[in-house]
C-alpha cells in the first residue's frame, strides 16, 4: 500500500494553501482533488477580493487558483508534492488508511496526518415545487455559468440576499440573464453592502423581509410566488407577490461537508453561526483525531480568505509536528494567528467570532 | 402549503406531507425516519435531507438540534456509490 507523510483532501483555497506551506517546511504531500482543475469554489470566481492585500485583496478569484496551482506545480516539478486530480475520497477506514477513487479505481493509502478541506454543499429550501426543473443552487448556476459557460435560463429570482446570493445575481446580469428580484427572509442585506449596490443600480430590487412561498410550473419554473414574513418570519398572508420566471436560484446557506470525519467517528458540535455540524477543532484546527486538521469552510462556513489562512496555519502545524520547518516557519504559525484574528475584527465576522466562542466550550 | 408537492429527500421522493405523517406516527428520531422511508440513502447520501428533516424533527418534539438522537454510525462508507468495477480494479491492483 502506498505511504504517504501528510494526505490534503480537497484543492481548493483552504487545501491549496495548506499543501503549499507544509512542502515548503519540508514535509512530503499529496494533495486529492476531486475536480479537473484545482482551485475549488476560486474556479468560478470572477470578482475581486475584498480584505487584506496579503491575502490577495483586489484579485479575482480566478487569478488566485491560478497563482496557487502554478506555485503548487513548482513543488510538484522537485517531487515534493504528489497532486492528484479527479480523485475522490471516499473511505476513511481504521488506522490511518484511506480510500480513493482515481482512473476508475478504488485505491487505499496510508497516512501520517491529514487535514481535510472539503468545502461545504449548498443548502435547499422545502417550498411546493421545489423540485421542479429550474431550482437550482445558487453555487451550481455559478458553475454552470462561469466555468461551462452555460445559462440554465433567462429570467432569474435569487432566494437569500448574502454574498453569494448578491454576486451571483451580478454575475447574472454581465452574463445577460434577467433578474428580476433578490428575496431575503432576514430585516436587512446579509452581503456586503457594495454587492448589493450594484445590483440596486442596475434595476434590482432586493425585497427583504421576504421569503419564497412557491414555485408554479408544469414542466419546469414558470412562475415563483414571494410572500413578506414577519418578525418571526411568518409569510403574512395576503402579501403574495407572482413573479414570472423561469429559475429559481437558492442562496440560503451552506452545510460543512464532513461526511468522511463522520464515518471515522470524529466529533462534531452543532453550531449553527459556523453553518450546523462542524468537525470540533482546536486553534490550531486540529480535530477529536490527533492526526486530523480540518481547514476552510469544513471548519465553519466564512471566506476564500479565512479558508487560505486556515490551510496555511494547519500545513505549518502538520510539518511541524512531523518535525519539519525551522524557526523562520514555526514563528510564521503566531503571524497568521494575528492575520486571522485580524481578518476576523469586522463587523461582518460576528458570526464566526461568537461560533469560535462555543467551539471552545466543545 | 401544499406539503405533498415539498420534496424533502430528492434522490429518495419523501414529501414533507409523508415525513409530518412519520413524525405522527410516533418516529421521531433521524436513523427510523431513514429506514422507514430510505431518506438519506440514495446517491447524495443525504446531504440535502438531512438538515430538513432535523429541522422539521425539531419543530415537532421542541427539541434543539443537537439533542435529536443521531446514531455515531449512521454515516457509513463509501461517501458516494461506487461503481462494481472500481472495487474490481482494486482487486486485481492488490493481487499484481
Amino acid at each position: 500500500m502506498e505511504q504517504v507523510e501528510i494526505l490534503v483532501v480537497g484543492g481548493g483555497p483552504a487545501g491549496m494553501m495548506a499543501s503549499l506551506s507544509a512542502v515548503q517546511s519540508g514535509a512530503n504531500v499529496t494533495l486529492l482533488e476531486r475536480e479537473v482543475k484545482l482551485g475549488g469554489q476560486l474556479i468560478k470566481q470572477t470578482h475581486k477580493f475584498f480584505g487584506s492585500y496579503k491575502e490577495y485583496a483586489g484579485v479575482r478569484g480566478i487569478e488566485i487558483a491560478e497563482k496557487l496551482t502554478s506555485l503548487l506545480k513548482e513543488q510538484e516539478d522537485k517531487g515534493k508534492i504528489s497532486i492528484l486530480t479527479e480523485a475522490e475520497l471516499v473511505v476513511f477506514y481504521h488506522d490511518q488508511t484511506l480510500g480513493y477513487t482515481y482512473k476508475g479505481a478504488l485505491r487505499t493509502l496510508k497516512t501520517q496526518k491529514m487535514i481535510f478541506t472539503t468545502g461545504a454543499s449548498e443548502r435547499m429550501l422545502p417550498f411546493p415545487g421545489n423540485d421542479l426543473p429550474g431550482v437550482y443552487a445558487a453555487g451550481a448556476i455559478q458553475t454552470l455559468m462561469n466555468v461551462n459557460g452555460v445559462l440554465p435560463g433567462e429570467k432569474y429570482l435569487m432566494v437569500g440576499a448574502g454574498n453569494i446570493g448578491l454576486i451571483v445575481s451580478y454575475q447574472l446580469l454581465q452574463a445577460g440573464a434577467k433578474v428580476l428580484g433578490v428575496v431575503e427572509a432576514m430585516p436587512r442585506i446579509g452581503g456586503y453592502l457594495v454587492h448589493a449596490s450594484k445590483i440596486r443600480r442596475m434595476g434590482v430590487p432586493i425585497y427583504t423581509s421576504h421569503t419564497i412561498l412557491e414555485a408554479h410550473g408544469k414542466d419546469r419554473v414558470e412562475e415563483a410566488v414571494i410572500i413578506a414574513v414577519d418578525n418571526k418570519y411568518k409569510p403574512i398572508p395576503g402579501t403574495e407577490k407572482v413573479i414570472k420566471v423561469d429559475v429559481i436560484s437558492l442562496a440560503v446557506g451552506l452545510n460543512p461537508l464532513g461526511e468522511l470525519l463522520e464515518q471515522r467517528g470524529i466529533k462534531f458540535c452543532y453550531i449553527p453561526e459556523l453553518g450546523g455540524f462542524v468537525p470540533w477543532h482546536d486553534e490550531n484546527l486540529r480535530t477529536s483525531h490527533p492526526d486530523v486538521y480540518v481547514a476552510g469552510d469544513l471548519a465553519g462556513i466564512e471566506e476564500a480568505t479565512t479558508a487560505m489562512l486556515q490551510g496555511e496555519l494547519a500545513g505549518l502545524v502538520v510539518a511541524g509536528e512531523l518535525g519539519y520547518g525551522n524557526l523562520e516557519e514555526q514563528n510564521k504559525i503566531g503571524l497568521v494567528y494575528q492575520r486571522l484574528k485580524e481578518f476576523r475584527t469586522g463587523p461582518k465576522s460576528e458570526k464566526t467570532r461568537e461560533g469560535q466562542l462555543k467551539l471552545i466550550d466543545g | 402549503m401544499n406539503d405533498d408537492k415539498v420534496i424533502i429527500c430528492r434522490c429518495e421522493d419523501l414529501t414533507l406531507k409523508e415525513l409530518r405523517e412519520l413524525l405522527k406516527r410516533g418516529y421521531t428520531t433521524f436513523d427510523e425516519i431513514k429506514r422507514l422511508s430510505r431518506a438519506g440513502m440514495g446517491p447524495c447520501q443525504g446531504k440535502t435531507c438531512k438538515q430538513l428533516i432535523l429541522n422539521e424533527i425539531k419543530k415537532y418534539t421542541r427539541l434543539e438540534i443537537d439533542k435529536i438522537p443521531i446514531r455515531p454510525t449512521a454515516v457509513r462508507p463509501p461517501s458516494r456509490p461506487l461503481i462494481f468495477n472500481e472495487i474490481l480494479e482494486s482487486e486485481n491492483e492488490r493481487n499484481s
